[in-house]
């Protein structure tokens, strides 16, 4: 089995961290990580390539953010691009006319005539009288499949009596819409190969005749690399105005949501989650970026790193480190620039790697009671633990409101962090800029 | 083999074809060593084909195992060493159906929305009724709107007999009808259509086993052959799909549709490399006659011949 996108990101993430500092060199082989990944979520590879020269030149202009590792800078850039790739935000239809004429095409069993309900479904709730159109008249049982959904629905669904041209089906259903004020015509096409000819140049007829408002083309999820053939066979006939993805409700990556966007610069608008009526949503370019990549927790950890780490701070402590080890005022103070990003617990869980460190438990309310603990100290003691005895561990339990049984075991917790750190080598380095969090191994 | 589905496919593969020779002449010219640049590109042609990355790596591997142990070998002879790769992951023998010694032979036809199954069911049952079998199908396929109706209508152009119930009627007790009535009336083939499932839906999946212990309690070792149908066009989660599949029934084929666009489908491999399911049968077209059996030391040909 391949590994799972996320999964893989996560091992390009535990090697950039072994670099320490961002290099041509080892981008080059951090973006061909990447590279392979979005390949398996099915971008296609030329889309894949333009994309990497896009985060690669971005990526070696910039200098290495504060506080932040190498790699994770990395999929940060990763991430906006695919969104920007993708559009900024959800996209809504246009409906400025009446009739709108809506004309749906794909690939046979993409989910065009699902959608069409979907659609109708949707438009309704806006306000709007739709009229469903059953212009398949090639496949067995197309135009039953579309009135049984039109019955469901409770919408109308044009009968195009004995007429089998796809073309005047639709023309005569936009002169009946007018006629009983439907204000939105939803033409259900049937699925056709991009390279049959034919069949593209009837769709190209009900485009003239009718001047549709959309035309969307409606794309299986799980397209592979065909995707950008098929996008561009459609937008290159058509003028597409955008897309509707079915089928997202599986656990395909959908890297062909990237595909299509890229190759026909047309919006995705929609996307179909689940065969039933009520299942279509807008599209979202942010999670769908997030879906592709999986790594949006780090992402959202870059964002929050950002703010909240202190560069200077970080090299201090690195150089002190090597030299005299760690002390507990270090600890404190890495422990108070967590908290600044939030819940300890969540940018645990956020980092990739550190969620699987065993014995990490370490909550809110614990952290104030560490924080209570070690502001108990005397400077000398932070510096040295080794001060404190036993009655020196009862006064700071008495001080901080705590037990001597807790100090003990802060005191362990932090022997065996400061031992782990000399083990870690060049990964404590950059631990030391993400805030510590690794040492309450 | 100029005409039918490998005439067809070579037409189609022709293009992937140059561009891994191409691929290759550049790998092979000038230096005389394989640069690791050239092989990314020859990775990213297979990838391209869907081939996904484990085959991929694979044949990358073979590319550097004959360019080590057979200087000599030029660009041709890469290929076709390449092409018996592949054919090697395909298996070498071409598979049949599966046909019970005591009939009917039962056909359980299962895969996710849209990919093919009702119309690779109407096409098998007009391959059988031309062969001059008796054939029934089952439209199990209860859920979709006017699935029901789209087999009857099928049925009659294959011109096989169908029992059905109502939209919405219990998929197994419409297998279960089936079953009996192909008993009593003698089919040599009973084959099932069932609704359009993700793999990842779990009460979905719970439903098609049941369907699948239905016929298996009212014959003994049936069903015989439970055909999984996938859509050429779709890319990596075809692995995904063949293997929950596998899991929740045993599947004994695979059927590739929709051939007959660009689409390379090289998920094939992936899936013939990890799971071994045998590849029964491609379609090409959404004709009834479109269907034609999968060979596979053809299709690696199609593939890399020149
Ligand atoms: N799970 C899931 N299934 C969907 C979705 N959209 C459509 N389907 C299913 O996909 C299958 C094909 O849908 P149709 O609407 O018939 O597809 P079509 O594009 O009209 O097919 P043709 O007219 O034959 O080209 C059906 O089983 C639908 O129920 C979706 O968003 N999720
Ligand atoms: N071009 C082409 N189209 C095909 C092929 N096989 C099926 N189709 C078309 O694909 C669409 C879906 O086919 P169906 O047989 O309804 O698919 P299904 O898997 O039964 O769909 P659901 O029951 O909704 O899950 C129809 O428009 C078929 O005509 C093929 O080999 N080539
Ligand atoms: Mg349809
Ligand atoms: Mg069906």
């Amino acid at each position: 089995m391949f590994e799972s996108l996320s999964g893989r990101l996560q091992s390009v993430f535990r090697k950039i961290a072994g670099y320490g500092r961002l290099s041509e060199s080892n981008i080059a082989e951090a973006v061909r990580e990447v590279r392979l990944a979005l390949l398996e979520a099915d971008v296609n590879y030329k889309v894949v390539k333009d994309f990497i020269e896009k985060v690669k030149e971005q990526a070696i202009g910039q200098e290495t953010l504060r506080g932040v590792l190498p790699g994770q800078q990395l999929i940060k850039i990763v991430h906006e691009e695919l969104v920007n790739l993708m559009g900024v935000s959800a996209r809504e239809l246009d409906l400025s006319s009446s009739p709108a004429v809506i004309m749906l095409v794909g690939l046979q069993g993409s989910g065009k005539t699902t959608t069409a309900a979907k659609l109708a479904r949707r438009i309704k709730k806006k306000g709007r009288q739709p009229l469903l159109v059953p212009c398949d008249t090639k496949r067995a049982a197309a135009l039953e499949q579309l009135v049984s959904l039109g019955r469901q629905l409770g919408e109308a669904v044009y009968e195009p009596g004995s007429d089998r041209d796809a073309v005047s089906i639709a023309a005569r259903s936009v002169v009946f819409a007018e006629d009983h004020s439907l204000d939105t015509v939803i033409l259900d096409t049937a699925g056709r190969l991009h390279i049959d000819e034919e069949l593209m140049e009837e769709l190209r007829a009900m485009k003239s005749r009718l001047s549709p408002r959309e035309i969307l083309l409606v794309a299986d999820a799980m397209t592979g690399q065909d995707a950008v053939n098929i996008a561009s066979a459609f937008d290159k006939a058509l003028d597409i105005t955008g897309a509707i993805l079915t089928k997202l409700d599986g656990d395909t990556r959908g890297g062909a949501a990237l595909s299509i966007k890229a190759v026909t610069g047309k919006p995705i608008k929609l996307v179909g989650i689940g065969e039933k009526i009520d299942d279509l949503e807008l599209f979202h370019p942010d999670r769908m970026a997030s879906r592709i990549l999986g790594m949006g927790d780090v992402v959202t950890l870059v964002e929050k790193a950002q703010e909240a780490i202190d560069q200077e701070e970080a090299e201090r402590l690195e150089q002190k480190m090597r030299k005299h080890g760690l002390d507990l005022e270090d600890y404190l103070n890495q422990l108070h620039s967590l908290r600044k990003m939030g819940s300890l617990e969540s940018v645990l869980n956020m980092m990739p790697g550190l969620n699987q460190l065993k014995g990490v438990s370490l909550g809110e309310k614990e952290l104030k009671r560490v924080e209570a603990m070690i502001q108990s100290m005397t400077p000398g003691e932070r510096r040295n633990p080794h001060l404190l005895d036993g009655s020196r561990r009862k006064r700071v339990a008495r001080g901080s409101g705590t037990s001597v049984q807790e100090i003990n075991r802060l005191l362990k917790g932090f022997e065996q962090a400061r031992k782990m750190m000399k083990r870690m080598g060049k990964f404590q380095k950059g631990m030391m800029k993400m805030g510590g969090s690794a040492w309450q191994s | 083999m100029g005409k039918g589905i490998f005439g067809r496919l070579r037409r189609g593969l022709k293009k992937t074809r140059e561009r891994i020779a191409s691929s290759l002449a550049r790998v092979f010219t000038g230096r005389g060593r394989i640069d690791e640049e050239m092989l990314e590109e020859l990775e990213a042609t297979f990838l391209q084909a869907d081939m996904g990355v484990k085959v991929t790596a694979r044949l990358i591997d073979c590319v550097r195992e004959f360019h080590k142990s057979e200087k000599g070998l030029g660009r041709e002879g890469l290929i076709e060493r390449l092409e018996g790769e592949v054919a090697s992951v395909l298996g070498s023998n071409s598979a049949s159906l599966n046909v019970s010694c005591s009939p009917p032979t039962v056909i359980l036809v299962v895969g996710v929305n849209g990919t093919g199954k009702t119309t690779t069911i109407a096409k098998l049952a007009k391959m059988l009724q031309d062969e001059g079998k008796k054939v029934l199908l089952a439209a199990c396929d209860t859920f979709r709107a006017a699935a029901i109706d789209q087999l009857s209508i099928l049925a009659e152009q294959a011109g096989v007999s169908i029992v059905r119930h109502k939209h919405g009627a219990d998929a197994a007790a419409v297998a279960y009808d089936a079953v009996e009535a192909a008993l009593a009336r003698g089919m040599d083939y009973l084959i099932v259509d069932t609704a359009g499932r993700l793999h990842t839906k779990v009460n979905l999946m719970e439903e098609v086993k049941k369907v699948q212990r239905v016929i298996a309690k009212k014959i003994p070792g049936a069903p015989h052959e439970v055909l999984l149908v996938l859509d050429a066009t779709t890319g990596q989660n075809a692995l995904q799909q063949a293997k929950m599949f596998h899991e929740a029934l045993g599947l004994t084929g695979i059927v590739m549709a929709k051939l007959d666009g660009t689409a390379k489908g090289g998920i094939l491999l992936a899936i013939k490399q990890e799971l071994d399911i045998p590849i029964k049968f491609v379609g090409v077209g959404e004709g009834l006659d479109d269907l034609e059996p999968f060979v596979p030391s053809d299709f690696a040909g199609a593939l890399f011949e020149s």
